[in-house]
């Protein structure tokens, strides 16, 4: 895409974020595209493109009152939102629409109008993985782990960090599930649940929504809010099946989408002031880390010891708390893309002071899917 | 460690002869007559050139393990703390599996240990491929 052409002129939570037992799915979506509509100024008629996941498009936009003349279903996982940023610049360069929608809503925690989860049992992954006893994301996402603790012999201890480190991040957000401090031993005490893997170094388990409102850079200039605009993007796929993940050190549809992004983007790493990498467990961070070539393959859980990533460090991650301690309805990408345009804005809970560049890099499914956004806040 | 009621898989036209071969005691992959490719899950074409012409061929059953996770939360057919673990077969393609024979805890699954395959029937149509670590080590 061209840099600059497509900005973010409306970004919004739901209301509340957490335990909601009195909202269903698809009114997670309404309430959070009702909130990014106002911050932009805009109503349901001024949209006329609509992507989502997890509901279909067809019934966002009718719920909202929405006629669109472009829409977009990729439902991959968590990083679809990313994916729809990027498809989304491309349509509205392309003058397939004017002003896109894209919202989430998952009531991942009391599964009130939840989407059903079926597992197919003809599917490869019901054939192949379903009989060994997995049992969602935490089974299976983790998998590949100890291959590369072993290969770049990396600790227990070291994973724990991240954990601690994003905790000291939501200590800062008053929207953070969990702010109290945690240690490595508080991280490494918590309770097994698929060894090596604390229940402290899993993702929460919430309910929420968010949505985003973009539209032509030119146009952005007359609407309220500072714009946000898309610098580079990336996408990629590798495999529905953990265990078919070519490498288990480093993930191919991280590489492959971070790498677009920045080739589109023009920028260097150190350019970047700001980094969100999905972190739907403690290891994400380090892949992502790695993946997008801000490490050297193996570095990057030192390189998060070493405070590199944490407050006052020179490579902000995850400032909203992360999956880990701010909130994880399921499809968590949304939120990362949020936390960003937050920063971008120069609103954000723990604000990096000055920041001009913003990378949101998202996963879906297990290693399956990716999608990275580089944001700037300056047009010239 | 199972207990019957784990899910089951519903082979397909596709993937039928590696069931039918689980049931018959061997592992069966599948190689490119073209590129000699080997690979798994089963597809009728060689997912590296596209090739058509691919044979059935029987694994030695020999595989190392690749790596895994100890899980302790109840799941239907399992007893936790069980393993859940990728193997590397001797040819190449990794699959996922359990390992049986052997304590479900760290010190016991060492990365990169030899296994070998053994097969454990389900119902009258389906028998699940397994792996225990390779007898005599
Ligand atoms: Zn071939």
């Amino acid at each position: 895409m061209k840099p600059k052409s497509v900005a973010v002129v409306g970004a919004a939570e739901s209301t509340n974020l957490g335990v909601i037992p009195g909202l269903s799915q698809i009114q997670l979506h309404a309430d959070a595209a009702l909130n990014a509509l106002r911050d932009a100024g805009l109503s349901p008629s001024d949209i006329d493109g609509i992507a989502t996941a997890g509901e279909t498009p067809t019934t966002v936009a009718h719920y909202l009152g929405i006629t669109p003349t472009w829409v977009d279903g990729t439902a991959v996982g968590g990083c679809s939102f990313m994916i729809h940023v990027r498809h989304a610049a491309a349509a509205i360069n392309d003058g397939l629409c004017r002003t896109v929608l894209i919202t989430h809503g998952e009531s991942g925690k009391s599964r009130v109008g939840a989407s059903p989860r079926p597992a197919y049992p003809a599917s490869l992954a019901g054939q192949f993985e379903a009989p060994f006893g997995v049992m969602g994301p935490p089974t299976m996402f983790t998998i590949p782990v100890l291959r590369y603790m072993k290969t770049y012999r990396i600790t227990e201890e070291q994973i724990a960090m991240v954990s601690v480190v994003q905790r000291e991040w939501a200590a800062k957000n008053p929207r953070a599930t969990f702010k109290e401090p945690i240690t490595v031993t508080d991280v490494l005490n918590s309770r097994m649940i698929a060894y090596p893997f604390r229940i402290l170094m899993c993702c929460l388990v919430t309910d929420g929504g968010g949505a985003l409102i973009l539209t032509s850079a030119d146009r952005a200039q007359d609407l309220p809010q500072k714009p946000v605009y898309i610098l580079g993007t990336g996408e990629s796929v590798e495999s529905p099946m953990i265990s078919q993940m070519e490498n288990f050190t480093s993930s191919r549809a991280f590489r492959v989408s971070g790498k677009k992004a920045f080739a589109e983007a023009g920028i260097t790493h150190k350019d970047v002031d700001h980094l969100m990498i999905y972190d739907a467990f403690a290891h994400l961070p380090l892949y992502g880390l790695e993946d997008l070539g801000f490490c050297e393959p193996g570095q990057a859980a030192a390189f998060i010891v070493g405070r590199n990533t944490a407050p006052g460090g020179k490579l902000p991650l995850n400032t909203n708390g992360g999956g880990l301690s701010y909130m994880h309805s399921g499809m968590y990408g949304m939120y990362a893309l949020q936390e960003s345009v937050r920063q971008m804005r120069g609103v954000a809970a723990a604000q990096v002071k000055g920041a001009k560049i913003s990378i949101a890099h998202g996963v879906g499914g297990m290693f399956a899917a990716s999608g990275t956004i580089v944001f700037s806040n300056e047009r010239g | 460690m199972a207990e019957g009621g784990r899910p089951l898989p519903v082979p397909t036209p596709e993937t039928k002869h590696f069931w039918e071969g689980a049931q018959a005691g061997e592992l069966r992959l599948q190689r490119c007559d073209d590129c000699r490719h080997t690979y798994f899950p089963p597809r009728p074409f060689c997912p590296k050139c596209a090739s058509r012409r691919v044979s059935i061929i029987k694994s030695a059953g020999k595989a190392k393990l690749h790596s895994y996770v100890i899980h302790h939360r109840p799941v239907p057919g399992f007893t936790p703390p069980y393993a859940i673990a990728v193997v590397e077969l001797t040819e190449g393609p990794r699959m996922m599996t359990n390992i049986v024979g052997c304590p479900q805890t760290p010190e016991a699954l060492v990365l990169d240990m030899p296994l070998e395959v053994t097969f454990e029937k389900q119902t009258d149509q389906i028998t699940l491929p397994l792996f225990r670590p390779t007898a005599g080590k």
